[in-house]
């Protein structure tokens, strides 16, 4: 392992130790009490800060050291938490989340916050911690030397050769300790000449000899060139398991140390008397633990459970080969249905056996890379709180679900519309504590965020509990920057749909927060290139929520396999809400050429697939096709006609981009059962494009008026 | 005879670290994420010397270095201390539970085998 690999495994280790941080100050609001919260913090900040001295991160040490050392006074309850010590707490980790962010990424950091927060934290601090927290850093190169003990060596001494005579009298706990004279010994050797005379008086008669007991003492004579303090090093470990005497012979110097116990005295006599209690009393604990007691076995369930680092670009392959294995399975599967074999009911049960275990292996695959929304989840809480910050509003974050997994990749890809979408939550959704308060609201606003798998899907909710979209005031904005028509007459889900038009900002002043050119498209647009989409509800007073759905995985996708124009392409099923076989009387045509159906009282416009695609110049009329009835954000409801439906199968979706180009229209492609190519198509783009190319039903607002009659 | 030694420590890093640092000078090298777990391997390791963090989950340093010295698997082998604390009261607390010494994280890789040298007698 290279030195560039540890510390690559350092940053890793960090990003986990930051999110077990997060979760842990949650959890610490929850119940500040609870120990083992407590200590969890705490070892996070600890783990950080001694990972980062390995590396020389020394300001990434000293805040942590200042962080961690605030932490053990909440630990050893000297302080207790509170809200504004809590918030110190998340910001110091946000602070180490920078910190970190900068010595692996080895860009420069502003210094001024980071002074702020020390000062801030050190205000909770006596001054004599402080004190030691500058001793800290003399102290890294420290490998375990002895503190200098107050000897005060002339230079000359070091020269010349000296004796020393050494009296060192083992007791029973320096062999309980694992100590070993011998060795000692020869650590001494190596400085200089050693004679040693071993001293037996305390032998007992054979019959009374216990061997662990110590019996033995040692006479030592030293000739060495070595001050005194490399004598202390070599024995201080063994200091105070021991009584120890050295003495020098060759100068007047009186000996310094008579010392049976010659730990440095200790400025504080007060831990001494406290501590031991601690040791014992952590002792009874943890000794208890091995007992198999249920309460052990819980404790046991929640340590780590063995996981296997793999290269990301081995389980990419796997998955790609997985996809090859279900297009053969495919094929092989068609294959054998031309082969028209009589009576082959054992080579279907086995065919359906193979097609069930090539998606077993595919479902394993994508697990692999199925992460839970958790680490990403609590990265909102910082945006939260700075959101919070900035606009003087008070909010908490409360998750559901962050145990829900999903695709790495869409969680990378969602980390920055969910930001987005978070900041907006606190700075559209939630009013000011006043305003709550004159509602009737606690003062502080609640953003959800939660995750959860449905049928296939992974839905993402982004939920404020603040004022509800202001209608009349988006509307009047839309209608502003000519995004819609004056009269138009708009359906309330339609109004909030005009959130996710290009260029549209409600914020009256463009706020330095969530106006940063980003809009709610953009959003959109990310989480379209996802494969999913994102509509938003909301209640007056109530508030507002976003809901985000993403397939659960990126690499392959159930669709209906359709003819459009003597074509075979396919379309994702999850974006097909029904579909509808229809008959002449329910299809109408308005104006010159756009047609709508009637589904259950109101009129749903039609798109033709061929001429969205520019396969067929006229649709195809009145009853022939099939209608695919989806939903769309933009459009609302609308049919999609097709010429029929061949299929519903599982297709592994090949990227055309990177194969080939962008096709409008087209999401992706695949390869189906007869090896041939077919197109996946984009139900949300078709549909732009039907408008674009067939009649203008955007400026119709008024289909959705129209009354079956 | 390849000298073995059990490193406890709940840091990824710390124990890579150790892993180089120590593989590199001809130790044979085992490991454990907590405490609890290296008191359980701790047999089957049966290792030469220990090296323990203090801070961990499930089971702390000193809770290790106890129960080495007084389980049911009591040990005399020398036990480190690995720690990022150098005060004297956590050295007088370590040493009451039975440590044998104690290296101050960040360590340097010839201090780290020169005091193994000391506790052990061998180099690798």
């Amino acid at each position: 392992m290279s030195g560039n690999s540890i510390r690559d495994t350092f940053f890793e280790e960090c990003e986990e130790l930051l999110e077990a941080l997060v979760e842990g100050l949650a959890l610490m609001e929850e119940s500040p009490d609870d120990t083992e919260v407590v200590n969890a913090v705490f070892r996070s900040v600890h783990s950080i800060k001694g990972g980062a001295g390995a590396f020389a991160l020394t300001r990434l040490v000293n805040f942590a050291h200042t962080f961690e050392t605030v932490m053990d006074k909440v630990r050893d309850r000297e302080l207790s938490v509170d809200e504004k010590l809590i918030g110190l707490f998340h910001r110091s980790g946000d602070m180490l989340n920078d910190l970190v962010a900068s010595a692996r990424d080895e860009t420069d950091l502003d210094e001024s916050a980071e002074t702020t927060l020390i000062k801030e934290l050190e205000d909770y601090l006596g001054p004599e911690a402080v004190e030691e927290e500058f001793s800290f850093e003399a102290m890294t190169l420290d490998i375990g030397g002895p503190p200098p003990l107050g000897l005060d060596l002339p230079e000359d001494l070091a020269d010349g050769e000296r004796l020393f005579r050494i009296t060192f009298r083992p007791r029973k706990s320096l062999y309980e300790n694992g100590h070993e004279p011998l060795l000692i010994f020869d650590a001494l050797a190596e400085l200089g000449q050693l004679k040693s005379t071993v001293d037996l008086s305390d032998l007992p008669e054979f019959d009374a000899f216990d061997p662990s007991d110590s019996v033995l003492s040692w006479a030592l004579e030293l000739t060495t060139a070595e001050p005194e303090t490399t004598l202390h090093e070599v024995f201080e470990f063994v200091e105070g398991l021991c009584d120890l005497e050295i003495a020098v012979d060759a100068d007047a110097a009186p000996s310094v140390l008579a010392a049976p116990n010659a730990l440095p005295p200790l400025q504080d006599p007060e831990p001494t008397a406290k501590k031991p209690e601690a040791a014992a009393s952590s002792k009874a604990a943890e000794v208890g633990k091995p007992a198999s007691s249920a309460a052990a076995q819980s404790k046991e369930s929640r340590g780590p459970k063995p996981t296997l680092r793999v290269d990301l670009d081995r389980v990419d392959r796997l998955i790609n080969t997985v996809g090859e294995l279900i297009i053969n399975q495919a094929m092989i599967s068609q294959r054998i249905e031309e082969l028209d074999l009589p009576t082959v009911a054992h080579l279907t049960n086995e065919l359906e056996a193979y097609k069930l275990l090539a998606r077993d292996i595919q479902e394993g695959v994508m697990a692999i890379r199925a992460q839970p929304v958790k680490p990403l989840f609590q990265r909102m809480s910082r945006i939260v709180r700075e959101a919070s910050d900035a606009t003087g509003k008070k909010s908490k974050l409360v998750t559901v679900g962050d145990s829900t997994e999903v695709d790495k990749t869409v969680i990378e890809r969602l980390a920055d519309p969910l930001t987005h979408m978070v900041r907006n939550a606190v700075d559209h959704g939630l009013e000011s504590p006043a305003d709550r308060a004159a509602a009737g609201k606690d003062a502080t606003g609640t953003i959800r965020l939660s995750a959860s798998h449905r049928s296939g899907s992974v839905f993402i909710e982004i939920a404020d509990d603040g004022a509800g979209l202001n209608r009349e005031r988006i509307l009047a904005k839309a209608v502003e920057k000519g995004l819609v028509a004056a009269d138009a007459e708009l359906s309330e889900p339609e109004i909030d749909n005009l959130l996710f038009l290009p260029g549209f900002s409600t914020a009256g002043q463009v706020s330095n927060l969530s106006g940063r050119g980003v809009g709610m498209d953009v959003v959109k647009n990310a989480v379209q290139a996802l494969g999913g989409r994102v509509s938003i509800s909301s209640t007056p007073g109530k508030g507002t929520t976003f809901t985000i759905v993403l397939p659960l995985t990126l690499a392959v996708m159930d669709g209906f396999v359709i003819a459009v124009a003597d074509q075979t392409m396919v379309i994702p099923i999850a974006s097909i809400l029904e579909t509808i076989r229809p008959s002449a009387r329910d299809i109408h045509i308005i104006g010159t050429d756009s047609e709508v159906v009637s589904v259950r009282g109101s009129y749903v416009p039609i798109v033709d697939v061929a001429q969205s695609l520019g396969l067929a110049d006229k649709p195809e009329r009145a009853q022939t096709g099939i209608l695919l009835l989806v939903s769309t954000e933009t459009n609302g409801l609308t049919a999609l006609r097709v010429s029929s439906i061949h299929d519903q199968r599982q297709v592994v979706i090949k990227s055309l981009e990177s194969n080939y180009t962008a096709i409008p229209g087209v999401s992706a492609a695949t390869i189906l059962g007869d090896g041939k190519i077919a197109l996946i198509l984009d139900p949300e783009e078709l549909i732009r494009l039907g408008h674009i190319t067939g009649t203008d039903l955007m400026a119709q607002q008024s289909r959705m008026e129209l009354r079956h009659g | 005879m390849t000298t073995k030694v059990l490193a406890i420590d709940d840091s990824r890093t710390i124990r890579n670290l150790l892993r180089v640092s120590l593989e590199g000078a001809g130790f044979e090298f085992h490991s454990a994420e907590d405490g609890q777990e290296g008191v359980e391997v701790f047999p089957d390791v049966d290792p030469d010397v220990v090296i323990t963090d203090i801070n961990m989950p499930r089971m702390d340093g000193f809770g290790v270095i106890e129960s080495l010295r007084s389980g049911p698997n009591k040990t005399n082998v020398p036990i480190l201390v690995l720690t990022t604390e150098s005060s004297d009261d956590l050295k007088s607390r370590a040493r009451e539970s039975g440590a044998t010494g104690w290296i101050v994280k960040p360590f340097d890789d010839a201090s780290l085998v020169s005091v193994l040298k000391r506790l052990t007698g061998h180099v690798g």
